[in-house]
């Protein structure tokens, strides 16, 4: 079974462990997205619907916008449900108080 | 005879049942589960040769009943459950203990059962049987929380079912004979009226009953509260079976009932809010896979032939892609006991294997191109285009960036990668991995077949399974680009949220779901109810004894030792109060002559 072993662990070092090849990650994302944008320019698409000027689906960047923001949004709705929703992790296990004995 | 024992259903719970009351030294652990792993594979193999068309009808209570009726509908459910009774079965093998393969496959032969149902009463049967043989595949974990969460989900489960059976009974009542599909059909008029409403009460108890049972806003929580307390094995069963039978019903009785447009798409929004700041993975594939229902409830609202055969064609592939994720898990929650994405990460130096097949997983719910969603939720989405619902479109296109986010990247980020979490674990057992494998590969088989027609003009045979004729290409260059930028761009966001450290920490929490209502304010008001009627019971037991103890103090005052009436008396005060007595009697009897 899983043994726990915070300190460093037998001297095999992993690519990913280091933060520069993380961030070289993050960069070669950043990479594909510009290449992916740059795809709207190299085909026509025939808009399915009128709305929004025809951009909705027709236009030049409306998937990676939509994608982005959308899934950008969502986090920090996310995380802002949390205020209101969030409880300890035992909630539903505490002791019922003031109930009938 | 054979025709009933032999058929899907009863071939898989009758033959769990021997199987599992087979003593242990007659059946010996592998032999047994040889034979437990023969019995979807020879019922696949032996309704593989059957038409289309009703078998094994039977007479009860003067009323035909049709235990298995193959169409194009049913047909296709049979295959996936028969396939997730496979892999589920191959998957559990990693305990001795043969328990849970044995009720897993007990409980894939009544999903069978309800798919194959020919009329309303025989559907019902299957209906609970399924919901008692699924709590306990919660129960089996044997942990408080299991027990508490198995009885719930087993409660909700019931509450569909009594739905359902109102709803069946008030439809015999008008048809004066065991409710098929298609009486139920015509009979209700549900469809042509185009709305919910209590003018027909029996399509509406039975709507709900489903709507249930295929997790609908509201009613879903029963899903988020269960799945995730079972086992690792458990949870790969539970969550092929009932949800996707759900879909199935709602698919044979209210296809094109537009409720299940707005339904469906609510369905897909909101438990993604959830998943994002859901610490416990598998309860995000849970909320994960109430969006996912979301979309077949949206294509089976829409009604056209390319929406069923969306909701159909990605009910199968989401048995195939949910169960790899919540195998993946299991195999985490397996080695390292837990799998909250607060204490997880670095995974994928002890588990490569299990990361590698997660990550199959995780493209293939994010409907990459190659990958199995890419082939059948675009059915759904194409058919919203079609029908030009704009703002429905719209809703799904978030939810489908918001799948990626969350099912797609949140997953296998957080168990496997992020920062190391110091955890060293062994890789998952071979039961795991085989299964996990298999389950893989038919999930990059539905997304690669549609590009082998493309390419080599060779036939779809998962497409030529669906209930409809499939006249749809996949691969096009504008569906294969703006799918590719949408992903990507989720995944950008992601990232940038993560380097920027706005990206919400995984916190050990439990956040508020709808269960909240009856688990506390339901529980509250419970309590309240009985606090009061003890409190009244307290009140008028005390004024009783009040009043008892008065009348007893009375009676001791007059009737005990030293009371008046309790004293003795003389024989000669006796014998003067007769005389007074029969005096007084003459007085009387005088009076009454006179």
């Amino acid at each position: 079974m899983a043994h726990h072993d915070h300190g460093k662990h037998g001297g095999k070092s992993y690519w990913l462990d280091s933060k520069r090849n993380v961030a070289k990650v993050f960069y070669a994302l950043i990479a594909v997205d510009v290449l992916w944008l740059a795809a709207d320019l190299l085909y026509k698409k025939k808009a399915e619907f009128d709305a929004w000027g025809g951009w909705a689906d027709g236009g030049f960047g409306f998937y990676p916008v939509y994608g982005f923001v959308g899934a950008f949004l969502l986090v920090l709705a996310a995380k802002q449900m949390r205020r209101v929703l969030m409880r300890s992790e035992d909630y539903y296990e505490q002791r019922r108080d003031g109930g009938a004995s | 005879m054979a025709e009933f024992l032999l058929s899907p259903p009863l071939l898989l719970m009758l033959g769990s049942v021997v199987l599992a009351a087979a003593p242990r030294n007659v059946l010996p652990r592998t032999v047994l589960r040889a034979l437990l792993l023969a019995l979807p594979v020879y019922s696949l193999w032996r309704f593989w040769g059957l038409d289309l068309g009703d078998y094994a009808q039977f007479e009860l209570f003067g009323q035909t009943l049709t235990l298995v009726r193959i169409d194009p509908l049913s047909r296709i459910f049979v295959v996936i459950f028969h396939l997730a009774a496979l892999i589920g079965s191959v998957y559990s093998f990693y305990v001795r203990d043969n328990f849970q393969p044995l009720v897993g496959v007990f409980y894939a032969g009544s999903a069978l059962g309800v798919v194959l149902a020919g009329d309303l009463w025989t559907l019902f049967l299957f209906w609970e049987v399924a919901a008692v043989s699924s709590a306990l595949l919660v129960w089996v974990r044997r942990s408080g929380r299991a027990a508490g969460a198995g009885l719930r989900y087993l409660g909700m489960q019931m509450v569909s079912g009594v739905l359902l059976l109102a709803g069946i009974v008030l439809l015999r009542h008008e048809v004066g004979a065991a409710p098929g599909w298609a009486e139920f059909r015509n009979l209700t008029g549900f469809l042509e009226n185009g709305g919910l409403g209590f003018s027909n009460l029996a399509a509406t108890l039975i709507f709900l009953a489903f709507g249930l049972k295929a997790a609908f806003p509201l009613l879903h929580s029963w899903l988020i509260d269960a799945y995730p307390e079972s086992t690792p094995a458990g949870a790969v069963f539970l969550s092929a079976f009932t949800t996707k039978f759900a879909i199935y019903a709602l698919a044979r009785a209210f296809p094109g009932q537009s409720e299940l447009i707005w339904i469906g798409a609510l369905m897909t929004a909101f438990p993604i809010f959830f998943a994002v700041i859901e610490n416990d993975l598998r309860r995000v594939l849970a909320y994960s896979m109430t969006n996912q229902l979301g979309f077949m409830v949206v294509g089976i609202g829409i009604g056209t032939e390319l929406a069923i055969n969306g909701a159909v064609a990605h009910a199968f592939a989401d048995i195939l892609f949910k169960g790899l994720l919540f195998m993946a898990m299991g195999a985490v929650l397996y080695r390292v006991g837990h799998v909250n994405g607060s204490d997880l990460g670095g995974l994928y130096k002890s588990m490569p294997i299990t990361t590698g097949l997660c990550i199959v997983g995780a493209a293939s719910i994010s409907a990459f191109p190659l990958f199995s969603a890419f082939a059948t939720k675009s059915l759904i989405m194409s058919a919203a285009v079609y029908k030009e619902y704009f703002w429905l479109w719209l809703v799904l296109l978030f939810a489908s960036a918001g799948v990626f986010h969350h099912a797609g990247i949140k997953i296998p980020f957080f168990a496997f990668f992020h920062h190391d979490s110091g955890i060293r674990c062994k890789e998952a057992p071979r039961s795991m991995i085989v299964a996990m494998v298999l389950a893989a590969a038919a999930s990059m088989a539905i997304g690669l077949f549609p590009l082998a027609e493309l390419w080599f003009g060779v036939a779809n045979p998962f497409y030529e399974l669906l209930p409809y004729p499939v006249d749809y290409d996949v691969y096009t260059t504008t569906h294969v680009i703006t799918q590719s930028q949408l992903l990507f761009f989720s995944a950008l966001a992601f990232a940038t949220l993560m380097r920027t450290g706005l990206y919400p920490p995984e916190l050990r929490s439990v956040n508020l779901d709808a269960d909240w209502l009856y688990r506390r304010v339901g529980l509250r008001i419970w309590d309240g109810v009985a606090t009061a009627f003890v409190t009244i019971h307290r009140a008028g037991y005390a004024a009783a004894e009040r009043l008892a103890g008065a009348a007893l103090e009375t009676a001791q005052r007059h009737l005990g030792p030293q009371g008046f009436l309790g004293r003795s008396w003389l024989t000669a005060s006796m014998a003067l109060w007769v005389a007074v007595l029969l005096a007084a009697y003459l007085v009387v009897f005088y009076w009454r002559l006179a």
